[in-house]
């Protein structure tokens, strides 16, 4: 911290504003990177679960980032990768470990799904391409951002799945309460199916690029 | 550039810096997350007998219905019994009996294999001044365990609830045994005949519109598309409700 002194630059200068507010939109990781896909169709079914897998691979990102970065200069450029993922690794064990003490239901729910953390991409990819060289802060900055973008687009697809597939907003019965079903409104099984979510993810890649033209790539 | 020998150490000192993070969360946790399980198992005893218990008052509503714990040898005499707190014979709790191995134990003496003798856990719950017998099942399903429990009437043959579990069957097909529209189907059927013959219940590929019809007492549907799933889910029960088969003919003379 103490170089961040020096530089008297502030701890939210625009730069760094950026790195949070940047990955939401403009540089998000799911649909514009299109990496964690694979998680982001898995566990976007429900609300809650959606909310702790963002939450985990916040807590995991951040922390990787942070780590890294301070260990950057040690690290031995042949064997980086191994340490990057070792470090991931054992903060996915300690997730999974602190869910399956304090948020049983939800981590039998996630089951393999918080494992997978280690393979996620973003998370891999944010370690090579940020954390490596930068100081601290920034690091921490990028990883929640990221986390972040990744976390607001699932919870976006695990609303609009868990609405019109079950019916249930964080597993509270909107649909019951507004007496649809006496109209003969019936949930649709096939938005539970992970290819709604591919689909959904698809929509909001649609939305975001008719409204920012520059995302759209040439022919 | 970096040395070999700064890579080497760099390396062991970060493997064991992890290994001493972790083992110690693992350590520090291990309560929390067997209190976890524990409740999870009490909730699925429960569950069977129909009884629906929140996370926080499992222990009490435990030790509210169900009033007695056997464990029960192979030849159906019970060789601990645990009762209001406290045991009236032997000192092996059948809560705390690990169905796993004794399903293994049972397998080796059966193989000719030399084994210790196994124990099984019996609940006995009183509900609404009614007595029910509640067995817990385990076996192997398509990729891996499923288990659950089923609850006997009073005369030890009539289903009156089972619950079921799995490890990872496949969604939508073999993981519909965990849904209650499948679990009801056992209810009113029955696990002997008239005769006190064991017949277990069969889940049976097809409907049970396909046994004959004095038969149909002793049958439930089988999951479309889940074919394996649903013979393990017979398997399990015939192969977990004959260790139980002498006693419960002995409680019926």
């Amino acid at each position: 911290m103490s170089e961040e002194v020096k530089q008297r630059e502030p701890l939210f200068s625009p730069k760094n504003k950026k790195l949070i507010f940047n990955p939401l939109s403009r540089e998000n990781p799911i649909t514009v990177q299109v990496l964690g896909i694979c998680s982001a169709l898995a566990v976007t079914a429900k609300m809650e679960p959606a909310f702790v897998m963002s939450l985990s691979v916040m807590v995991v990102l951040a922390a990787a980032n942070v780590i890294i970065s301070l260990l950057r200069n040690t690290i031995p450029t042949r064997i980086r990768i191994i340490v990057q993922l070792v470090i991931i690794a054992s903060l996915v064990i300690l997730v999974d470990q602190v869910l399956k003490a304090f948020a049983y239901d939800v981590s039998k729910q996630l089951s393999v799904f918080v494992g997978l953390i280690i393979t996620n991409c973003i998370i891999m990819g944010r370690l090579e391409a940020f954390a490596m060289g930068n100081k601290p802060w920034p690091a921490f900055l990028d990883g929640i951002g990221n986390a972040l973008g990744y976390g607001w687009i699932l919870m976006t697809v695990a609303f609009f799945r868990e609405l019109f597939g079950s019916g249930t907003i964080w597993n509270y019965p909107v649909m019951e309460n507004l007496g649809l079903y006496d109209f003969g409104y019936k949930n649709n099984g096939f938005m539970i199916l992970p290819p709604m979510a591919l689909i959904v993810v698809g929509i909001i890649i649609w939305i975001q690029r008719s409204r920012d033209k520059e995302l759209v790539e040439e022919k | 550039m970096f040395s070999n020998r700064y890579i080497f150490i760099y390396a062991s000192v970060m493997v064991i810096v992890v290994a001493a993070i972790l083992s110690s969360a693992a350590t520090y946790l291990k309560p929390f997350q067997e209190k976890n399980v524990r409740t999870e198992k009490i909730m699925d005893i429960l569950k069977s007998v129909n009884i629906k218990a929140e996370k926080a008052e499992a222990d009490v509503m435990y030790n509210k219905y169900i009033v007695e714990e056997l464990a029960l040898n192979t030849d159906g005499e019970a060789t601990s019994i645990y009762k209001d707190q406290s045991f009236e014979k032997g000192d092996i709790r059948p809560f705390d009996i690990k169905l796993k191995s004794e399903i293994k134990k049972k397998e080796l003496l059966d193989a000719g294999k030399d084994a210790e003798q196994p124990n099984f856990p019996l609940y006995i719950c009183n509900k609404d001044g009614e007595t029910y017998y509640i067995i817990p099942l385990r076996g192997k399903g398509l990729w891996g365990p499923i288990w659950g429990n089923i609850a006997l009437k009073q005369d030890m043959r009539t289903v009156y609830g089972v619950t079921f579990g799995h490890k990872g069957e496949t969604p939508g097909l073999g993981a519909e045994i965990a849904t209650t529209e499948f679990q009801k189907q056992f209810i009113g059927k029955t696990i002997f005949d008239d005769n006190y013959k064991f017949t277990s219940v069969k889940v049976v590929k097809g409907g049970i519109g396909t046994m004959p019809v004095d038969q149909q007492i002793h049958g439930v549907d089988a999951v479309s598309g889940g074919t394996i799933t649903s013979d393990a889910v017979s398997k399990m029960i015939a192969d977990c409700l004959k260790n139980y088969e002498d006693y419960i003919k002995k409680q019926i003379k």
